[in-house]
């Protein structure tokens, strides 16, 4: 089994009129044995920015430091904030660093430039994606793909993006074995981010 | 056994002559040249690299893959036996279906549990089924859950090393009361008050073996059925679903309940506040 596999995860990003949201699910698993239901997948990395990273879970969590760390050091060195664009192509470097011996982490990115939805994902050595509708990860994506491409709408407004979102997500990881047990979406607009707890089958 | 490969040996040859296909004689499966057998000099070995329906990912390497993943539970105590289990069944990571009946009604008086491979389980089960009416045919009386068992134990034993996945327990009341039986496809047929199969059987077990005692009362037992369960449900990824629970009398099996296990985690979890406050 790939070591992508063994955690488990399932995330979106989805593009809405100025608007742009992240969902994610909540389990960390070791192959079949559910080990958390609380797990952070999602990450803030500026007000406008947001990295979803589905893979193997260390590697979550050491990639999510050494990003905010990279961020910070950039706008120290640069004196300006870092825009979504920027962030993707710092983290499509940092990971093709690891070359020859990888982070196992698939990642999305959400952000906000200007007002308007940045999206994309990447392969584990940062092959980007850029997309203007929807960008899946984890351990579910064809089950992630057949819900997006069924309830995507263009220029959808924060409240109807969040919806979408949630039900996309639910629907994908009920037939998924590796994925759920909770979830979490964040909405991004200019005026902020809301956060909110999904409420997910505990099977 | 000469003649190991191709169509049963018993059908005669003028009915191979005709265009009517054959078909396989399954009244008495202890041969397995009851099926067309792969021309192949070893097939028990040829089948078991291939068809193999092994739970885990033994077949990870396989080109052919089979639905499986399972908790399944049953336990006997002085009121009957309480046979529990969950309703998933996967294909990988993939969830094939939420909505398995796992519990096999052999007769009014018999219960088979299915775990493993899911076509392997139903069928082997089904035939099970056959062997006991034409038992009850023959002798004017029903048999034994001991009987039964073993009817199953050889079919396995007479396809042994073919790949099959079975885990199963053979439940029923008798002339002899209450009786719970294993039994898989190596041919395993073991006699308990307690067994546990599947993924999710570890999960079970140690939810059961904390609470079980042989003079639980009937909702006591019906409670630690869909309170193991549930738990294994949460636990194992490969295990979710629907609750289906049975209790087993005197008088034959009854069905008792089939709970969406998701309703069970807020009704534990209301409880366990309860405990606290």
């Amino acid at each position: 089994m790939s070591i992508l596999a063994y955690n488990g995860a399932a995330m979106i990003g989805m593009a809405g009129d100025n608007c742009v949201g992240i969902a994610a699910d909540t389990r960390l698993g070791a192959q079949a044995q559910t080990v958390a239901c609380t797990f952070q997948k999602t990450f803030k990395i500026s007000d406008t920015i947001f990295v979803g990273l589905a893979g193997l879970g260390s590697d979550v969590q050491t990639l999510s430091q050494t990003l905010k760390f990279r961020k910070n050091l950039y706008e120290l060195k640069e004196e300006r904030t870092m825009k979504p664009k920027v962030f993707s192509a710092m983290l499509s470097t940092l990971l093709y660093e690891k070359r020859f011996g990888p982070y196992f982490i698939e990642p999305i990115v959400c952000g906000l430039q200007d007002g308007v939805p940045f999206l994309s994902g990447m392969d584990l050595i940062g092959a980007p994606v850029f997309t203007d509708d929807f960008v899946v990860s984890g351990t579910c994506t064809a089950n992630l793909f057949g819900t997006c491409e069924s309830l995507y709408k263009p220029s959808q407004n924060p409240d109807e993006l969040f919806e979408t979102l949630s039900q996309c997500l639910l629907a994908s990881v009920d037939r998924d074995a590796l994925s759920g047990w909770g979830g979490v979406v964040h909405i991004i607009t200019k005026e902020g981010v809301r956060t909110r707890e999904l409420k997910g089958r505990q099977d | 056994m000469a003649n190991f490969i191709g169509v049963a040996p018993t059908i005669p040859s003028s009915l191979l002559d005709s265009h009517i296909t054959p078909r396989p004689d399954f009244t008495t499966c202890t041969d397995p040249s009851n099926f067309l057998i792969p021309n192949v000099t070893d097939p028990a070995f040829y089948c078991r690299s291939n068809f193999a329906s092994a739970s885990g990912d033994k077949d990870a390497q396989q080109v052919v893959k089979f639905a499986k993943g399972t908790t399944t539970l049953a336990f006997k105590f002085n009121e009957g036996i309480i046979v529990s289990v969950d309703s998933r069944s996967t294909m990988g990571a993939y969830i094939a279906s939420q909505t398995v009946k796992k519990i096999i009604e052999i007769n009014p008086f018999l219960l088979g549990t299915m775990a493993g491979g899911a076509a392997d389980c139903s069928f082997w089960e089904r035939n099970l089924g056959m062997q006991c009416r034409l038992y009850e045919l023959r002798n004017k009386k029903r048999i034994s859950v001991a009987s039964a068992s073993k009817l199953l134990a050889n079919t396995m034993n007479s396809y042994r090393g073919y790949g099959l996945s079975m885990g199963t327990m053979v439940t029923g009341w008798d002339e002899t009361g209450p009786q719970l039986y294993y039994v898989d496809n190596d041919a395993t047929r073991l006699h308990d008050n307690l067994f546990s199969v599947g993924s999710g059987s570890t999960y079970a077990y140690g939810v059961l073996d904390t609470y079980y005692r042989p003079d639980l009362t009937i909702p006591e037992a019906i409670d630690l059925g869909k309170r193991a369960i549930y738990h294994a449900t949460h636990r194992d990824a490969y295990s979710g679903g629907i609750n289906n629970l049975y209790h087993v009398q005197a008088d034959g099996w009854k069905k008792i309940h089939a709970i969406d296990v998701n309703e069970l985690h807020y009704e534990f979890a209301d409880e366990k506040n309860e405990m606290v406050a």
